[in-house]
């Protein structure tokens, strides 16, 4: 059993039909980059994944469960780090943490989290005055501190410096060395070739590539693979 | 994949309670929440204690402190809800802690018991100034007074996430601030008696004036407000019913 399942996902808002029979799935110990130009579908399919949005048709399964409505021990073994962070605004990255942290039977240590992604350097910082890339990292400790055994990040590095996108695809490394099923949502090849073990390219709600990264890029670069899948390949 | 063994959430108490607390605490160190629950209502009570209109009767300050509490309520459970919801909503907070343990019935478990944390506080703290003003309650009307905070407190947060639910944020701080005042005139810090004839007999029946005079009626005159209490428990299934019906998680 894969660890992620997407089989003929199917969601359309209005008339606009975001996931049009998407199929990949995303095994535990690997990391899977979802590639895609915007509108491509990739967080509507990260949505359904988390129980966010409910799928027109077609089965969105994690750990063997479907995700819309799933109970707090499924939520418990799901991290998830948001595009848009959502985090409380008014609150300190430390108070935040080991209040989430007292959501789970068997967190990951805060602290220990604080330090690693260098979050202690802005400790007393409110959320809302951090700039976008502290936030990020404030999102992503909060996506790891229940210990997940799938962790969904979605564009976890926009925004952030050098050396801290560093810092996260090291730890997003560990995360997959450690048995997690790693699913990251990217606009960024350079992100998708470094961290990656297997990658889907999406493209208008449909798959257009899905395998391990050697195969899809074959002797090509991703890029030109990725511009050749999604329309743009005569330029 | 990692082996399970045993539980991965804390249990259900814990994570609602844990919400509760977090919440209280982010509320109480809201410097405009304290301001619209506890200093505005507590400065109506001190100013209409020293002036003489409207005429309330001899004893004076036992209609004002009721009318001050039921501002407290609205100020807690209507206005400093309706904008942080809306604001939590935008910033995407209800959407993550959707997916944490907590999920989405622990959030709404963990706000309810924060936002009657908060409100029993500041009922708490402007009945200690109205009794050092010479508020003397009716000792009869305690259990009807506290019976009809809760079902002002209830109706009020279903009105509040009727608001809160659809609009802009910034739209939702504009609104929420507007009907505070709206409410405060329209029977809630003074009884609906005082209007006009053609609006009291409206007002009577609008939440603010079912809050007023029923805890008026509770506190000062030692009665069940009976009809008041109606009034708000209508109100709030009509509120809840909408409020669920149009409520998004996210912008």
């Amino acid at each position: 059993m894969s660890a992620v399942e997407v089989r003929d996902l199917v969601k359309s808002f209005g008339a606009t039909r975001a996931l049009d029979g998407a199929n990949w799935c995303a095994e535990a110990g690997r990391v899977t980059a979802v590639l895609g130009p915007n509108g491509a579908g990739k967080s509507t399919t990260i949505e359904c994944l988390q129980g966010l949005q409910r799928p027109d048709s077609g089965i969105a399964r994690v750990l063997g469960e479907d995700p819309w409505g799933a109970p707090a021990e499924h939520r418990a073994r799901v991290g998830l780090m948001l595009q848009d962070g959502g985090l409380p605004s008014m609150t300190t990255p430390p108070t935040l943490l080991t209040h989430l942290a007292g959501m789970y039977a068997d967190p990951a240590d805060p602290a220990a989290l604080t330090k690693r992604l260098g979050i202690d350097e802005f400790a007393r910082t409110i959320v809302r005055r951090l700039s976008g890339g502290q936030r990020q990292r404030v999102a992503l400790a909060a996506a790891l501190v229940g210990r997940p055994d799938v962790l969904f990040l979605d564009e976890p590095t926009a925004g952030m410096d050098p050396h801290t996108r560093l810092d996260v695809w090291d730890i997003v490394r560990e995360q997959a060395d450690g048995g997690v099923a790693v699913v990251l949502a990217t606009h960024s090849f350079d992100e998708a070739d470094r961290v990656a073990d297997d990658i889907v390219i999406m493209d208008r709600g449909r798959v257009r590539a899905f395998g391990p990264r050697s195969e899809v890029a074959g002797a090509k670069s991703l890029e030109d693979v990725y511009f050749s899948l999604t329309g743009r390949g005569e330029r | 994949m990692t082996t399970v063994t045993g539980r991965r959430a804390a249990a259900r108490v814990i994570r609602i309670r844990r919400q509760a607390s977090f919440e209280a605490r982010t509320m109480l160190r809201n410097g405009e929440q304290l301001l619209v629950a506890f200093i505005l209502p507590a400065m109506a009570m001190v100013g209409l204690k020293f002036v003489s209109v409207p005429d309330l009767g001899l004893r004076r300050i036992d209609v004002i402190v009721p009318g001050v509490l039921a501002l407290a309520v609205v100020s807690t459970a209507f206005t400093s809800q309706a904008i942080a919801t809306a604001f939590d909503r935008r910033n995407g907070v209800l959407r993550l802690l959707g997916t944490t343990p907590l999920g989405r019935d622990g959030l709404l478990g963990g706000k309810a018991l924060a936002t009657g944390f908060v409100l029993a506080f500041h009922v708490l703290a402007l009945s200690i100034l109205g009794m050092a003003l010479g508020w003397r309650p009716d000792l009869a009307g305690l259990v009807p007074g506290v019976v009809t905070i809760v079902l002002g407190a209830g109706c009020f947060v279903a009105l509040a996430m009727l608001v809160a639910g659809r609009l802009r944020a910034e739209a939702v701080l504009a609104v929420a601030n507007l009907l505070w005042v709206v409410f405060l005139g329209l029977g809630l810090l003074l009884p609906t008696s005082t209007l006009p004839s053609g609006v009291a007999a409206v007002a009577r029946w609008l939440p603010s004036g079912a809050l007023g005079d029923g805890l008026r009626a509770a506190l000062a005159e030692g009665r069940w407000p009976v009809g008041p209490s109606l009034a708000l428990v209508v109100w709030g299934a009509v509120g809840a019913l909408l409020a669920t019906r149009i409520f998004r998680w996210s912008d």
